[in-house]
């Protein structure tokens, strides 16, 4: 029997399959459709300090073999997240839940990690540095190594909760952040974000997009998500999620070997509502196919022998 | 919300750039009138959302408009051909509301989920106008339909080809009878119709807006709006919200 549990900083989950962020909900809106505890765990919608409508709308484009989003981080802030969403989530999902935590100030994070730090729901909190500091210059925190190994410090303080950076890959050398996000305290990194991308209307000469600009992500950007996980799991020791249009147990096989400890399932899950559970059955299988009787036995293997230059 | 493997029984054009397909599947999980499917299509990530136009046992029907690659490539799908398909998507007219006599008041491709209404008053004994608004004579389609059903149809086309030149507010207005001759609209169509719509009825009524949607079942905030009562997702609480909800 093929034995799909991982550690993740610490905590075993039965497979190393998560819904990212922003793709499954707060879970229980997923749950009406499948029993959502067959997976490791899922990353809930990215939740801020206040309540946010995020951008105008249209938020979403379709491009070939993905799309783009900027939804804007749409949340009822983390208040009611804690007094509503959790409790919802509590009556479907029996394991432990990975929050994922925005914010536009250092502040703003030490908030929201500090309030759920005390929910004994939330396993983990990966922390997004994706967004734009409004107190440096609107510069994402995740571009620059001081900033986000500024955010890991202050975080850290406020929680015993691992914390799990994510990082957008919209820099020059995300190896650099990744390596100033450990060194501040980070308990493992997940990675990518989305892609900048624009898409315009022919017809109109417009952008599609009211926001302009918005994350691409699916299919589309697997390879370059597999490369930076390659890169950063070679270059940290904690664990890595790797996660960017991973569609399939292959894909979650070849996140592996390139580094990582568990992988996140994102935009397929938004046209496959079921993709995540069907990614979660096919698992067991495609080890078999490959010969692979424990996952812990892959990771990282494609990094063995050879030197990265 | 089922996901089923439907069958493709009829591809047929209707206007210029309408066109009506009829497709067989396990149709079990659509409830009302307003909701809407959304079909995979292969080569293309996202699935396209169409609104219900009618249902009649395990047959579906859907009426889409050429808009861009996807619908012009379901215009070469043939008899026979298999589509993957998610069902019972969205929130659709509550029918309850409508009193004896309801005007359903659609905009070119708007028009087809008040196919399904106007059958489901017609049964429930209503006395049912259709208000139907096209740019020209040549986008016109299923007044005949309209009709075979019961209804009073009254036709408004911009170039004044058919019917009354116009939009179907201007239509609206020719309306007679007690009061302001309905007792309660239902409407789809493009939002600046819809917005006019909503400015120059005289009764409460539901409309059902349109959206670039992710995944139409509610998880990825990507058709957000606001409300009186709060943020709705157009896929999910919508796309048939009440004239009282929205803040125009």
């Amino acid at each position: 029997m093929a034995d799909t549990k991982v550690r993740l900083c610490g905590i075993e989950i039965d497979n190393p399959i998560i819904p990212a962020s922003g793709t499954f909900g707060y879970g229980y809106e997923m749950a009406e459709y499948y029993d959502i505890n067959c997976l490791g765990t899922f990353s809930f919608k990215g939740t801020t300090k206040d309540p946010r409508f995020g951008n105008e709308t249209p938020r979403i484009a379709e491009c070939p073999a993905g799309m783009l989003n900027s939804v804007g981080l749409q949340n009822p802030g983390v208040d009611k997240v804690v007094s509503e969403e959790l409790p919802k989530l509590a009556t479907v999902f029996d394991k432990k839940v990975m929050a994922n935590v925005s914010g536009f100030s250092i502040d703003e994070y030490v908030h929201v990690c500090e309030r759920l730090d005390k929910v004994d729901q939330v396993g983990w909190l990966e922390v997004n540095i994706s967004c734009p500091n409004v107190h440096g210059g609107g510069m994402s925190f995740g571009t620059n190594p001081r900033q986000a190994s500024s955010v890991v410090t202050e975080v850290k303080k406020v929680t015993t909760k691992p914390v799990i950076i994510k990082l957008t890959p919209n820099v020059t050398d995300i190896t650099s952040i990744a390596l100033a996000c450990e060194e501040a305290g980070a308990d493992g990194i997940s990675l990518i974000n989305t892609l900048l991308g624009m898409r315009i209307d022919i017809k109109t000469g417009k952008p599609v997009l009211a926001n302009i600009m918005g994350g691409l992500s699916g299919p589309a950007i697997f390879p370059v998500a597999l490369r930076m996980v390659y890169q950063v799991a070679k270059a940290v020791n904690v664990p890595v999620i790797g996660m960017g249009g991973v569609s399939s147990a292959e894909d979650v096989i070849e996140m592996m070997m390139a580094g990582a400890t568990a992988v996140g399932v994102g935009a397929v899950n938004l046209v496959n509502p079921f993709a995540s559970r069907d990614i979660v059955n096919n698992l067991p299988l495609v080890m078999e196919k490959y010969g692979i009787e424990n996952l812990n036995s892959i990771i990282g293997m494609s990094q063995e022998g050879i030197q990265y230059g | 919300m089922k996901q089923t493997i439907f069958t493709i029984q009829e591809n047929k054009q209707l206007t210029t750039t309408t066109w009506r397909m009829k497709l067989s599947g396990d149709t079990s999980d659509i409830k009302s009138a307003g909701q809407f499917v959304n079909i995979k299509l292969d080569g293309y990530f996202l699935r396209r959302p169409i609104s219900v136009c009618d249902l009649e046992g395990d047959i579906l029907t859907i009426i889409y408009k050429v808009l861009g690659q996807g619908t012009e490539e379901m215009t070469q799908f043939s008899i026979g051909k298999k589509l993957d398909v998610l069902t019972g998507l969205g929130n659709g007219y509550d029918l309850s509301l409508s009193g004896e006599r309801p005007v359903l008041i659609g905009g070119g491709v708007g028009i087809p989920p008040l196919y399904l209404a106007a059958k489901k008053l017609i049964a429930d004994g209503k006395k049912v106008t259709a208000v139907l608004g096209y740019n020209a004579s040549d986008e016109i389609y299923y007044v005949d339909e309209f009709k075979d059903l019961g209804c009073e149809v009254i036709v408004a086309t911009l170039d004044g080809s058919v019917g009354k030149k116009g939009f179907v507010t201007d239509a609206l207005k020719e309306l007679k009878g007690e009061d302001c001759g309905y007792t309660y609209f239902y409407t789809c169509g493009p939002e600046p119709m819809l917005k006019a719509v909503y400015n120059v009825t005289k009764t409460s009524g539901q409309l059902s807006f349109e959206e670039r949607m992710g995944c139409g079942f509610g998880v990825c905030m990507g058709c957000s709006c606001k409300t009186v009562s709060g943020y709705k997702r157009i896929c999910k609480e919508g796309p048939v919200l009440k004239k009282e909800e929205l803040l125009w």
